[in-house]
């Protein structure tokens, strides 16, 4: 960590006097280049969580005093029945959306990291959603997997299968959503895991083949044990990610049809800025937190447990 | 992750050499690959294909069905609406000032501490970058309501500068530019230092002309995320005049979802712009989505 800026500055060292005034140069020094960042950053996060922490122990509604009331926020969350309907919502979307993110990665990692032809297009053509806003995919979405007008309808009627109701059935609106987030951010895992198969050794595939094993066996015995951290890595990152959807579910059914898209993010905003309830919006929001936290240490954990350093 | 120190740019990954006999035999028989790629990158593609016919067709070819593929005649009324009756400009306006405000304030002051974090000698820096990098695992949601509570007391709420602030430096940057300083040789100041150049003039002279990837890698982070928020904006701006693209898009979607020629026409504005700069700049994109995923 520390390194030979500092060798290269303790070789130097003239009088003592002079050496504690050179010491205050230094450090003014060293502060003038990082003060401006760290105080931006420092001051529009840790601030702002304490405060928000303060906040989950008050009613307030932005106008009037606010009511300090202790835990009483967080006591209504483990009774409030909408809450519990946002973190399965939130759930199912995760338990859709992650594992079908990293399966994509992994395929198309694997699919695209060899010497074809037009390989440059199918990267770009798999690569460039990941520009699309939520917004831009959001609106995509809705005319998409429109019932009435639909693309997606319309091939399910060319190849004989029923129509579907798509985003504005309870059921299969998360699902969309999931699948249109699959769309905008494959291109993530994929890069993830094309970076990893760069860096399993040759010489063990190289080995593996002349062994005799066939195409399946080399990357089984081989390339997987070495994409299992990063499998790890990038699950709990796109676990983390999809917790905290709310960008796709604003721009495609703004938590509907019956609530059943509307998820913790979405609760949260709409507790917070639509009812402006902030006690509770911030009660919520650290409730997220603590979700996070639990999954990314628990996950980290057992995967040290069982020998994957993803860390 | 310390695969930043060693690839500090890392470029699109390409399978590792293969010997020439092998490689000479693939390019006579066509690979197996072709046949998962192709539709593949077809769905890929399908939606942003949709997308620019839809912003061309006649209005009334959208909401009939079934929906033609290609439309019966190109028809340049959605852009022609869009422009006319809907502040868009204005909009994508306001998004590239705070774009461009973000970009150059993070690479102003990210550069800056990054430097300072990674080469200067100074008494709280362990703090100080621990703490910074601490604020990482904060998730932005907890900080929306104090923050937006704060800016309106502030009075910079509903305003450009609402929309600015929180782009104008992040953990993410700091990090990304220390790791990359931390990978040159030390000798490089020490030459200068030797040749008379003060810290401030070694930074500028020589250390920052290196940094031009890095920098690169931090303004596409950047340009990315401000250009794209959508949360942020919906907090913290009402008034129409100072919608960002994004907000304004968001919200034709829940005020003109009749009106699909020019929704569609708004997402052509909002998208080609990153699309056209994705198809120039993709080694250096790929680069970015790769160091994005590997911070923490």
């Amino acid at each position: 960590m520390m390194t030979t800026a500092e060798r290269a500055t303790a070789t130097r060292g003239p009088k003592p006097a002079q050496r504690s005034r050179r010491r205050l140069v230094e450090d003014l020094g060293g502060w003038l280049f990082v003060l401006p960042a760290s105080i931006l950053v420092l001051g529009l996060s840790i601030f702002p969580a304490a405060w928000a922490f303060i906040l989950s122990l008050q009613k307030w509604d932005g106008f009037s005093e606010p009511e300090f009331v202790g835990g009483e926020q967080y006591a209504r969350l483990i009774t409030d029945d909408d809450f519990h309907a946002a973190i399965l919502h939130t759930g199912v979307y995760t338990a859709l959306f992650v594992p079908m993110s990293v399966l994509a990665g992994l395929f198309l990692a694997v699919a695209l990291n060899r010497k074809i032809r037009f390989i440059g297009f199918y990267r770009t053509a798999i690569f460039v959603p990941f520009v699309a806003s939520a917004a831009a995919t959001g609106i995509l979405s809705t005319y998409l997997f429109n019932p009435q007008f639909g693309l997606v309808n319309n091939v399910l009627r060319v190849i004989g299968l029923p129509q579907q109701k798509w985003l504005e059935d309870q059921h299969q609106a998360m699902f969309v959503i999931a699948l249109m987030s699959l769309w905008g951010q494959a291109a993530f895992t994929t890069v993830i895991y094309l970076a990893a198969l760069q860096d399993v050794s040759p010489e063990l595939l190289e080995a593996a083949r002349l062994d005799g094993a066939n195409a399946w066996q080399s990357f089984w015995s081989v390339s997987w044990p070495a994409l299992r951290p990063v499998t790890v890595f990038v699950g709990i990152w796109q676990t983390i990610g999809a917790i905290q959807l709310f960008d796709l579910v604003f721009t495609t059914t703004r938590g509907g049809p019956l609530d059943a898209t509307k998820t913790i993010v979405y609760y949260l905003w709409e507790q917070a800025f639509r009812r402006l309830d902030f006690g509770y919006g911030s009660a919520v929001a650290y409730a997220l937190f603590f979700i996070t936290l639990a999954i990314t240490i628990g996950v980290v954990i057992y995967s040290r447990r069982r020998g994957m350093e993803a860390f | 992750m310390t695969v930043l120190e060693t690839k500090p740019v890392a470029t699109a990954p390409v399978a590792t050499d293969a010997p020439a006999v092998p490689r000479r035999r693939k390019r006579r028989r066509p690979s197996g690959w072709h046949l998962f790629l192709i539709p593949v990158a077809f769905l890929f593609l399908l939606p942003f294909v949709q997308m620019f016919m839809a912003s061309v067709s006649p209005a009334e070819e959208l909401v009939s069905f079934p929906p033609p593929f290609i439309p019966s005649r190109i028809d340049f009324g959605g852009f022609v609406g869009l422009f006319s009756d809907t502040p868009i400009l204005r909009w994508m306006l306001n998004t590239v000032i705070v774009s461009t405000v973000a970009i150059a304030s993070h690479l102003v002051l990210c550069s800056l501490a990054g430097y300072g974090f990674a080469r200067l000698k100074f008494r709280g820096r362990t703090f100080g970058i621990l703490a910074i990098l601490g604020t990482i695992m904060i998730p932005t949601q907890l900080l929306m309501i104090p923050t937006y509570i704060l800016f309106a007391r502030l009075g910079i709420i509903d305003g450009l500068g609402a929309a600015i602030v929180p782009w104008l430096a992040s953990a993410f940057g700091i990090f990304l530019m220390r790791q990359f300083f931390l990978s040159l040789p030390p000798e490089l100041e020490e030459a200068g230092m030797i040749d008379g150049a003060n810290r401030w003039q070694v930074f500028m002279q020589i250390i920052l002309p290196l940094a031009k990837p890095a920098l690169a890698t931090l303004a596409i982070f950047t340009l990315l995320n401000s250009w794209n928020d959508l949360v942020w904006p919906l907090i913290a701006i009402n008034n129409q005049d100072w919608f960002t693209l994004q907000l304004g898009i968001a919200n034709f979607q829940g005020t003109r979802r009749t009106q699909w020629t020019l929704l569609m026409a708004a997402n052509v504005v909002a998208t080609l712009p990153l699309i056209i700069f994705f198809l120039f700049a993709q080694k250096q994109f790929v680069a970015t989505m790769t160091l994005s995923g590997l911070r923490g």
